[in-house]
């Protein structure tokens, strides 16, 4: 499936996607109405201020939170309709998270081979080698017998990147990766991601980090209150922004 | 409390006396030490298979009741949801009737009116301990389910695992570990309770050393002996229990 798709071609299609938080008496658009394409290849920021739903249009994406509305389709498939398997479909979109999110409890080999395994019946052996290999290319070769409480949180990052990646994903979706990071931390793993986006790997990252936005970004959308209020090239958002919210925004964080 | 004392200070000295003879009459004499040696092993077997029973039905039940909920809010209304709810009701049953009647009366009604008088005693005792147990180890496993941030659990599905594969390659690998002094909390409490088995004429320890009361008509040895069985049981498991406690603390960090 994935091997015919060319560069460019789209690869995730949002249409009026919407999430509406119930509480007693409340409602909360945290989504009001999204519509984009994401392309093969591409690195897709997203920006915004707290609040603004860039986790929940993020988590809409492979389903982790369900959309109210709207239609999500991934690789021709609706993901959002009842008799798509969604556990399928989440193979091929990675997920990256601010708190990580390691296994505790297996080593770092394990966590990253786990789902290859059980999932993609790979052998052990193949996924060990592919692990090893991956593990190689963020440094950290001399830790797959490690567990990831005896790692810093940027070593569980690159590690939480890379067991992504072990299960071959067509995308990569970044939730705020750096942010749980110490200062000194965050630069080794936009490092990892500048050199995936390299690859040609598509993903779709949600940051505080606009160095790496204006750098490594194909396009950005600037997020406010549920709805995207600006989208453009890297140039277009932070040298040129139209809106007068993205404006304010921009003062504040640059 | 004074009555007491003056009782046992009148006494004690007589009993002293012939201290050897008692010993000789309730465990030496016709090999009665034996209904000890036996009853032990008994309590030790029922106690055993009980305890596995008993956390087998506790995963699944606490697997359901936090399943429940945690997803229930979140489901569409179909054939999935309407299975979750009857299942959620049938365990919240299971748990509310057997944390709310007593242990005696639960393994009578398993081995007069379930079973039928089965000759089959030791299986009997294993079933309605474990099924009580279960009812106990529920509550906790569910709470070390509950304890996992739910961040393992997005991790999980966001590789592709599905609901059932998150929790049993890695939810419920760490709510075990979490868990695990209190389980074998559980199992100290059980072999306790197994002293209740001599209402279905199973002869468990606490009967053995009643059936050597009702042969040499002393109950002083006898009863101590058995109490003092429990409590080296009791303060091993205890022991056990404090080193793994330590063990996890330390391999958290
Ligand atoms: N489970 C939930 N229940 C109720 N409201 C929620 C829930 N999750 C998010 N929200 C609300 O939806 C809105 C969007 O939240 P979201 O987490 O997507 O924002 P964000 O842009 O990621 O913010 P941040 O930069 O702080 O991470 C917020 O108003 C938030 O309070
Ligand atoms: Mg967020």
């Amino acid at each position: 499936m994935s091997a015919d798709l060319e560069k460019n071609d789209v690869i995730i299609s949002v249409k009026n996607l919407a999430k509406h938080y119930k509480n007693k008496k409340t409602e909360i658009h945290a989504l009001d109405g999204i519509t984009t394409d994401i392309r093969r290849g591409e690195v897709l920021v997203i920006i915004g201020p707290s609040g603004s739903g860039k986790s929940t249009f993020l988590r809409s994406l492979n389903l982790l939170e369900r959309p109210t509305e709207g239609t999500i389709t991934f690789e021709g498939v609706d993901i959002t309709a009842p008799e798509t398997d969604i556990n399928k479909l989440r193979q091929k979109m990675g997920m990256v998270f601010q708190h990580f999110n390691l296994f505790p409890h297996l080593t770092i080999m394990d966590n990253m081979t786990l789902a290859p395994r059980k999932l993609l019946n790979m052998s052990r052996e193949d996924a060990e080698a592919k692990a090893l290999e991956l593990l190689a290319r963020v440094g950290l070769q001399d830790r797959a017998d490690a567990y990831p409480s005896q790692l810093s949180g940027g070593q569980k990052q690159r590690i939480a990147i890379v067991r992504a990646l072990c299960m071959s994903p067509d995308v990569l979706l970044f939730d705020e990766p750096t942010s749980a990071l110490d200062p000194e931390m965050v630069g080794e793993v936009l490092d990892v991601m500048k050199a995936l986006a390299k690859t040609g790997m598509t993903m779709a990252v949600v940051t505080h980090e606009m160095g790496f936005a204006k750098e490594v970004g194909t396009r950005v959308i600037f997020m406010d209150e549920g709805v995207i209020v600006e989208e453009g090239t890297p140039n277009e958002i932070f040298d040129n922004p139209k809106n007068e919210r993205l404006q304010a925004f921009l003062a504040k964080v640059l | 409390m004074g009555m007491l004392a003056f009782r046992v200070s009148l006494a004690l000295p007589a009993r002293l006396a012939n201290l050897k003879d008692q010993f000789y009459i309730n465990f030496i004499a016709d090999d009665r030490y034996m209904y000890l040696v036996r009853g032990l092993w008994m309590t030790l077997r029922i106690t055993f298979f009980a305890v596995l029973l008993g956390i087998a039905l506790g995963v699944v039940a606490a697997i359901i009741r936090s399943t429940y909920d945690k997803n229930v809010d979140d489901m569409r209304p179909g054939i999935g949801k309407a299975i979750l709810k009857i299942l959620n009701a049938i365990v919240k049953l299971y748990l509310t009737i057997i944390r709310g009647t007593p242990v005696v009366v639960q393994l009578m009604i398993t081995y007069y009116v379930i079973f039928q008088s089965s000759t089959n005693t030791m299986l009997v005792a294993v079933l309605a301990f474990g099924i009580n147990s279960g009812a106990y180890v529920a509550e906790i496993i569910r709470s070390g389910i509950m304890s996992i941030d739910n961040g393992q659990f997005e991790a999980g599905r966001s590789l592709g695992f599905n609901y059932i594969q998150t929790m049993w390659y890695i939810i419920i690998p760490q709510a075990l570990k979490n868990v695990l002094p209190a389980l074998a909390n559980e199992f100290i409490v059980l072999v306790k309770e197994t002293s209740v088995s001599g209402y279905v004429g199973i002869m468990d320890l606490t009967r053995g050393g009643d059936v050597i009361r009702s042969r040499t008509f002393v109950a002083f040895m006898p009863l101590l002996a058995v109490a003092g069985i429990y409590l080296i049981i009791v303060i091993i498991f205890s022991k056990l229990v404090s080193v793994m406690e330590r063990r996890l603390r330390n391999s958290e960090r």
